[in-house]
């Protein structure tokens, strides 16, 4: 778990130093080699790598529009992923998607960059999990913002009622955009709501990544034995603004150190070495984890753009199957 | 059509989205059942700029940030608004609409009808439309024709500032539901840099611009472009290199989708015969079709040459040059006027 920690952590610094550049000094959305908004997850890893860690390619997880995390632990493959985000050929999505929208069936992975509208899809495959007697679970990403939204709260109703093997995973950063999470929500601890739905909520309220890793245990194990579904809130942290490009003229200074010194990766290297690890093993697994986000950026960056007539391609399902379209970068 | 009667422009610049916050502001300090509701609407001022320095004017109370529940939200502007208060709802991307759609379409736009007139919804539901960032298919729409397909709701869509200001005046007075729709290229926000034409001179007086008159851009002889938002730019520009080469262009900009303006835009056909309809929604089933559709059945035999540009119906992608591929292009409105000559 701490490689993938690390991993994930790497890659939105490198992400952050590749979106800017061609973005200075004036700050232009449009310009530089990675197009569109960005929403870096640095603060959230603990969430998406501990539950992950209990998933198998055949689960499947739905991601919100701050996916990065989530996708390195489900195993989705880095340097197409990274392609994708880069807007290339040779991307997850063949350049369609970008990095609000990853897709990668693999590994059963999927995104939707509008606020919790991951979750009915989610239910969707718990309930085809059910339908065909499979032992297979659903995970639905989404954060502190959504648990208002109607697709969120109808989704918990639905999977309650026909006993789905899915799990909710509110990833609690405390903000939504500008909107701190106490003038959304009237009770301070949102996996509260389950109890109206007649499901097992349970939040772990402190940002480490073995208190996620048991929670989500229980749950994903409860799914899978066929007992239901789970709403998990998990408290992270927001290091960054809402989306690159965001001056969070609306957070106090505070608040963002507040947010600096939880931390979550230097909380598991100390609780690694109370356990006995060296410190050299715990440096070669960081140095491997940059090496590998390394080598996926710099294959990104190599990918061809694609050829501008692929846009009318995949309105519809083609007769030819694409997928592999194209060389794949052969990381997982 | 007899013409308003607007003020000048003045010198006084704006940008559009100040020009918008001037008419929201002037509202709220004359009508006490003025209020902004959505999200990110107050501490932040709008995503795109679009209530930029109202909280410190108006405070919480009245510039109400509120949570991601659409249809909580824009319902309760519906009821607010039956009830003879005048909201102003922000969603933040048209895109988004689609989660609470319900209370757009069969209740803040069908329930003066279905009332027969008993209630009627004076509300207005401002959202931001448009690509060219390269957001993919989920924050780039612009779903004009939507909007105007289905009936109840008048559509606004300003590609100035001087027009952004009076037809937001003239919104927030309306006794009906508006959907005003401003692209997020055209508003002067730092991150997302303008074309040079949406910066105008905007009066500091109040003034409103009527819904359902078309507004000519620019004056020519030779090829009609109806078009609207940050099309009207493109195909100004499109015009002037148009110009060069001898064909003199009229720009129409629609300003509102509903009331449709077909006078003015059979008015400019009548003149030039050959008709170019430039849109950034999807060309199937739009503004194209439905302009075209008007002049045909109006204006048949004035007509020489029809060319439409518009997204070729494919969700709109987000590689940079796939986007540019989809979304009309200066070049593209010239090779359409250029093909109708």
């Amino acid at each position: 778990m701490y490689e993938q920690m690390v991993t994930a952590r790497y890659y939105e610094e490198r992400l952050q130093e590749e979106y800017l550049e061609g973005k200075q000094p004036a700050f232009d959305i449009s310009a530089g080699p990675i197009p569109g908004e960005l929403h870096l997850a640095a603060g959230h890893e603990a969430s998406g790598i501990g539950v992950c860690a209990h998933l198998r390619d055949e689960d499947t997880v739905t991601a919100p529009h701050r996916p990065h995390h989530i996708a390195i632990a489900k195993g989705v493959d880095l340097n197409r992923m990274t392609a994708e985000i880069f807007g290339r050929e040779t991307g997850l999505c063949r350049g369609k998607g970008g990095h609000m929208h990853l897709f990668d069936p693999d590994v059963n992975f999927a995104c939707s960059g509008i606020i919790a509208q991951g979750c009915p899809p989610a239910v969707g495959a718990a309930l085809a999990s059910k339908k065909r007697n499979d032992d297979t679970v659903a995970v639905a990403f989404l954060g502190d913002g959504a648990i208002s939204q109607g697709g969120f709260l109808e989704s918990l109703n639905l999977a309650a009622l026909q006993g789905l093997p899915v799990v909710f995973v509110v990833e609690d950063n405390d903000w939504a955009i500008s909107m701190p999470k106490e003038r959304v929500s009237s009770i301070e601890n949102g996996a509260e709501r389950a109890v109206g739905f007649g499901m097992p909520g349970v939040r772990v309220d402190y940002d480490d990544v073995l208190a996620v890793y048991d929670a989500a245990e229980a749950a994903v194990e409860r799914a899978r034995a066929g007992n239901g579904p789970t709403l998990l809130e998990l408290q992270v942290h927001r290091r960054m603004g809402h989306f690159m490009g965001d001056a969070e003229s609306y957070r106090t200074n505070e608040d963002i150190d507040w947010a600096d010194k939880q931390d979550p990766i230097p909380k598991l290297a100390a609780d690694m070495r109370d356990a006995g690890v060296s410190d050299e093993r715990i440096d070669e697994l960081a140095a491997s984890a940059r090496e590998r986000v390394e080598a996926a950026i710099e294959w990104a960056k190599e990918q061809p753009l694609p050829d501008p007539e692929t846009a009318y391609e995949d309105v519809f399902v083609t007769e030819e199957p694409r997928r592999p379209a194209v060389p794949t970068g052969g990381d997982d | 059509m007899s013409r308003a009667q607007t003020p000048p422009m003045g010198d006084r610049e704006r940008t559009m989205s100040r020009a918008m916050v001037e008419a929201i502001a002037w509202e709220m300090e004359r009508n006490e059942e003025v209020f902004v509701m959505g999200e990110d609407v107050a501490d932040y001022g709008g995503i795109f700029d679009s209530t930029q320095g109202l909280l410190e004017q108006f405070g919480h109370d009245r510039i109400m940030d509120v949570p991601i529940s659409e249809t909580a939200f824009i319902g309760a502007a519906v009821g607010a608004a039956q009830q003879g208060m005048r909201p102003i709802a922000e969603l933040m991307f048209t895109d988004f609409f689609g989660v609470c759609m319900d209370q757009i379409y069969n209740q803040m736009a069908k329930n003066t009808y279905m009332s027969g007139g008993a209630f009627n919804v004076p509300m207005v539901l401002m959202t931001a439309v448009g690509g060219t960032y390269n957001d993919a298919a989920q924050h780039s729409q612009t779903l004009y024709g939507t909007f105007a397909h289905l009936p109840g709701m008048k559509v606004v869509v300003p590609s100035t500032a001087y027009d952004a200001k009076g037809l937001m005046h003239s919104a927030i007075r309306d006794d009906d539901p508006v959907v005003y729709m401003f692209h997020k290229r055209l508003m002067g926000i730092g991150w997302m840099p303008a074309p040079a034409g949406p910066k105008t001179g905007v009066p500091e007086e109040d003034y409103t611009i009527p819904f359902g008159e078309a507004d000519v851009k620019r004056t020519g002889e030779d090829a009609t472009v109806v078009t609207l938002g940050l099309h009207v730019h493109r195909a100004l520009e499109a015009a002037e290199t148009l110009a060069g080469d001898g064909i003199d262009t009229e720009v129409v900009d629609l300003r509102t989708l509903v009331p449709l303006d077909t006078e003015t835009v059979l008015e400019s056909v009548r003149k030039t015969g050959r008709l170019v309809v430039v849109d950034e929604d999807y060309r199937s089933f739009g503004v194209t079709g439905e302009i075209v559709a008007r002049v045909a059945e109006e204006a048949l035999g004035d007509l020489e040459a029809v060319q439409r540009v518009a997204v070729p119906d494919v969700p709109i992608p987000y590689s940079r040059p796939l986007e540019d591929e989809v979304i009309p292009g200066v070049e593209d409105i010239e090779a359409a006027v250029r093909a109708t000559q």
